[in-house]
């Protein structure tokens, strides 16, 4: 139990100078994050709950086995889960210092989470047309609510991506912007994990 | 600037390499298609079919973790580690405990 | 057109015709006209910003949860009257019954989420940093953003009194009671926006402090090294942590079933009311442990310093509050035994709840322990502590009474429960949190608080506690259930029913003493010399001034044991050498910055467009937030540092008062 703090706790009181403070600095981020990304699986797994508590509450309406175009969805898993692989290899680049590579990457990661979102989106956009709405029933305002959050959150990342892209363009390849790729990278590996669940209890079970 | 940093602790930061991805990227392919194929094709029982797929997206969760999130890489004491685990602890009462709660007030 | 727009403003916006809202209406547009003018009368609106408003400092953070959480226990408290009037006699017609259900809601929410957590969060921001020798919190920038949040989500739920309608539907808000079906007006949107915007502060609170205890402590201070209280606020953050999303989505869940016609939690469609009800206390019950952790981390640090010992058990201690921490997670279910779930369910929920009450007799007899055979000083906070472990001693065992599920059928929503959480939360959490505000007030700003009247004060509220509610224990047994506005006379609980509101007023009374002695101690301020305000503190906070500059510590402490400062005031009275200064450095601190109170009142404006369906409103709100966010990403000129002759004048200037 008995850990020190010193010398990595915090703003250095020991002989490093300036530039190892930054490095402590972006490392207790790294940290937070990591705090954050929990307090986010809690998140996922009550709305993982409230799903699994109202799987049956079609309320005689629309059932998943009519509804789900698995095609689409295996698509989607394998879009993200290859922009989760891509946002590693841009995370790779940048500890090579190739800032190219890193910027590169980085588009190809968002480019992938934009389709991924654009066949969510038509996915969504048809089941409203055949009538199932997030106010069809407690399954159906469920699924809405679960995998449009697991949506929202990779929108989330594509804008912040974006504003991360132009900030290494800028400011190329330093401690700060290190830190920031680092974050997204998790956050980014964590939406796969995400939906792979999703893909697994929502999708698999629902057409079993 | 963090190029030319040469302290110790800047050689276990969470780097991993190009041959833990790849590893990690097609260990998750399989892990994804194994179960897409037994469900699309009713390879099995309700029962074990359930077991069998969420076996596979827990492994797939940790070849994550290890490959993708370099888990263990970090400085330790792993407080990351240690976070994860008791919010796993929390996911699983969360979500049993409200199953088991309300399988007794079950609507619909 | 103008007659719409009036039409509009009188029925539908304001709430009008009632006397009492009508009489708040004009007091609180008269009070903001007054610190308006006031503000440009004295030309103080550049300081309000540069000083507070954008501040990161967490002592001015912590400064400014308290003088909120105050304003809200006043707020708290008149609800609290005006419920112990109505109830005074039988069917009075005091308070209409839908109005009774406004001011029993409004009380519940204000006193557990918008006076206990900023009192509580206020004491984690002055004393945290200062306790592990930090010179901030490990997210300076992040802490003013929790806090703004809270003020404006504080501030979202408080305007529903007069603008729009308060929430009635319980401070649970369980449904079908709460969906649109049984609540159509805007309270119940005012109380989910109102706690969702807040909720995102805590949240973002609790991870800082768990990444502040565990990663800014002084070189040389271990885990089992720390302070108790920073141990019981590691704790309780942690619970925050893992607690909070919970009813984040809770919240969020049931404002999708209100906005766009979900079934979650309705009785059509599919919905399931009582999956609320499981979600809100496995939040709401790690909640209440969340908001009394703190309080025993308070009490530790008072008792050993006014007993002038080392903590008794400390180990015992540690491991008392971590396993409460992780076993609040595992009693939800005691809150609804009377659903009927079961044998098996109500049996587990029974025994993990009974199971929670061990570690916690552990810290009594720990505290016991302290004080024998020790030389105790009975100064206010010590003796809101001896007031302290008594009482919640009787409020424990009656919950232990609860806990045992057949007879909970008895008292379940009874009187008895009401007298149970009031005795573990007002004997518990608020006389911990006022020993906490005592103890450390000279450090906050200076001086004490006068002695004299804080004893008039300690005693009103301790005989206002019991008079108040120990008569509603027997009235719970005699049959007397929660949330009814009237009985009748052949009920026979009149009498006890007087007594209990007498109580009450005591307590009002014992309140207005407070605010009394406050602001005595201001007109007649008499400056603390020393930074060890009380001679005996044995901890960091007390080797530096009062109140401590800017940047805290000059020099990091290094720490080599539990009660640090106690243990190096031990060593020079013994002829020890002082430890030679090391040559004064740099001090890399946050800039301030106005991002958080912008994005907060982005928020606002959100979650009020939310509330009124106003998409014109909430669009531009949210757009807000994004471009706060966005413009916080871009910003790279986030901190400096404080040059070698700055903190030398600094502290050359405090030498006076050291």
């Amino acid at each position: 139990m008995a850990h020190t703090a010193a010398p990595h706790g915090g703003h250095g009181p020991n002989d490093h100078g300036h530039h190892d403070d930054h490095h402590d600095h972006e490392s207790i981020k790294v940290l937070g994050f990591w705090m954050f990304l929990i307090t986010d699986v809690i998140l996922f797994g009550t709305l993982f709950a409230t799903f699994s508590v109202l799987h049956n509450s079609t309320n005689g309406g629309p059932t998943p086995h009519e509804m789900f175009e698995m095609p689409g969805v295996i698509a989607e898993t394998f879009i993200l889960l290859t922009s989760s692989f891509t946002s590693g290899l841009a995370v790779l680049f940048m500890h090579k210092g190739n800032k190219k590579g890193l910027i590169g990457w980085l588009i190809v990661t968002a480019l992938l989470g934009a389709s991924f979102i654009f066949l969510e989106v038509s996915e969504f956009l048809k089941m409203v047309d055949e009538g199932v709405k997030i106010s069809t029933s407690g399954y159906w305002s469920s699924f809405f609510t679960l995998v449009g959050t697991h949506g929202l959150h990779v929108s989330v990342g594509l804008v912040w991506m974006i504003a991360l892209m132009i900030q290494i363009g800028k400011r190329g390849i330093n401690p700060v912007t290190k830190r920031k790729v680092t974050i997204i990278s998790l956050y980014w590996h964590f939406l796969d994990v995400v939906w792979i669940f999703v893909l697994t209890v929502v999708y698999l079970m629902g057409v079993m | 600037m963090a190029n030319h940093n040469s302290h110790a602790h800047d050689e276990h930061e969470s780097h991993g390499s190009l041959k833990s991805y790849v590893i990690g990227f097609v260990l998750s392919i399989v892990l994804t298609i194994l179960p897409i194929v037994v469900v699309m094709n009713d390879m099995m029982d309700k029962t074990p079919t359930i077991i069998f797929i969420l076996i596979m997206a827990v492994l797939q969760f940790v070849i994550q973790l290890f490959f993708f999130m370099h888990l263990r890489e970090d400085k330790k004491p792993r407080y990351n580690v240690m976070a994860l685990i008791f919010g796993l602890v929390i996911l699983v009462t969360i979500i049993a405990g409200s199953i088991w709660i309300m399988t007794y007030n079950a609507v619909g | 057109m103008f007659k719409d727009f009036m039409d509009f403003m009188l029925n539908d916006f304001f709430i009008t015709g009632d006397p009492l809202i009508l009489g708040a209406q004009v007091s609180i547009g008269l009070s903001m006209v007054a610190i308006v003018i006031a503000l440009t009368y004295f030309k103080k609106w550049r300081w309000l910003w540069t000083e507070w408003l954008t501040t990161v400092d967490h002592k001015k953070i912590g400064i400014m949860y308290v003088i909120a959480a105050l304003l809200m226990l006043f707020r708290g408290g008149v609800d609290a009257l005006l419920i112990r009037t109505q109830l005074a006699l039988p069917n009075l017609e005091f308070l209409h019954a839908g109005h009774y259900n406004a001011i029993f809601t409004t009380h519940g929410v204000i006193m557990i989420l918008f006076m206990a957590m900023p009192l509580m969060f206020g004491l984690f921001n002055i004393v945290v940093p200062l306790q592990i020798g930090a010179r901030d919190v490990a997210y300076p920038y992040l802490n003013s953003l929790s806090f703004w949040l809270f003020f404006f989500g504080a501030m979202l739920f408080n305007v529903s009194f007069v603008i729009g309608g308060s929430p009635d539907a319980g401070w649970l808000a369980y449904p079908p009671l709460s969906e649109l079906s049984g609540s159509p007006g805007l309270g119940q949107d005012f109380y989910i926006w109102g706690i969702q915007i807040s909720g995102i502060g805590s949240l973002a609170s609790g991870i800082n402090f768990v990444v502040t205890i565990l990663k800014m402590r002084a070189p040389g201070m271990k885990l089992m090294q720390m302070p108790m209280f920073t141990w019981s606020v590691l704790s309780s953050s942690i619970t925050i942590m893992f607690a909070f999303p919970i009813l984040t989505v809770t919240l969020f869940l049931l404002f999708i079933d209100r906005y766009l016609g979900a079934h979650f939690f309705t009785l059509d469609g599919g919905g399931n009311p009582m999956m609320y009800i499981n979600l809100i206390w496995m939040w709401g019950h790690p909640e209440v442990y969340i908001v009394i952790l703190p309080a025993f981390g308070v009490f530790s640090d008072v008792v050993s310093t006014f007993s002038k010992k080392k903590l008794f058990g400390y180990k015992s201690m540690v491991f008392a509050l971590m396993s409460i921490s992780f076993f609040s997670f595992f009693t939800w279910a005691h809150h609804f035994f009377t659903m009927g779930s079961g044998a098996d369910v109500n049996a587990f929920f029974a025994i993990t709840t009974m199971l929670i009450a061990i570690p916690t007799g552990v810290k009594v007899f720990n505290w016991l322990f302290t004080m024998f055979r020790g030389r105790i000083t009975f100064t206010q906070p010590m003796l809101w502590t001896l007031a302290f472990i008594p009482c919640f001693v009787v409020g424990g065992m009656t919950g232990v009474m609860l806990s045992v599920a057949p007879a909970d059928f008895q008292f379940h929503n009874s009187y008895f429960l009401i007298a149970h959480f009031h005795q573990v939360l007002i004997g518990g959490v608020v006389f911990g949190y006022f020993a906490g505000l005592y103890y450390w007030w000279p450090k906050m700003f200076g001086f004490k608080l006068h002695d004299g009247l804080g004893k008039w004060a300690f005693w009103l509220w301790n005989i206002g506690f019991y008079v108040c509610f120990m008569p509603q224990y027997a009235l719970g047994l005699m049959g007397m259930t929660r949330r009814f506005n009237e009985y009748n006379f052949d009920m026979g609980w009149q009498p006890l029913n007087v007594v209990s509101t007498i109580g009450a007023f005591i307590m009002g009374l014992a309140f207005i003493f407070q605010v009394w002695q406050i602001a005595h101690s201001i007109k007649f301020l008499k400056k603390e010399k020393s930074g060890d305000a009380w001679g005996d503190g044995r901890t960091l906070e007390w080797s530096i001034p009062s109140p401590a500059p800017m940047y805290n510590f000059a020099r990091l402490p290094e720490v080599s044991s539990s009660d640090a400062w106690w243990e190096e005031k031990q060593r020079l009275a013994n002829g020890g050498e002082p430890k030679p200064l090391a040559p004064l450095e740099p001090i890399h601190m946050p800039r301030n910055s106005g991002i958080p109170f912008i994005m907060s009142v982005f928020f606002f404006i959100a979650g009020f467009g939310f509330v009124w369906h106003w998409t014109w409103m909430l669009v531009p709100g949210l757009i807000g937030v994004g471009c706060c966010l966005l413009a916080r990403s871009f910003d790279y000129d986030t901190d400096y540092y404080i040059p070698v002759d700055e903190i030398e004048r600094t502290e050359a200037a405090l030498k006076g008062v050291r």
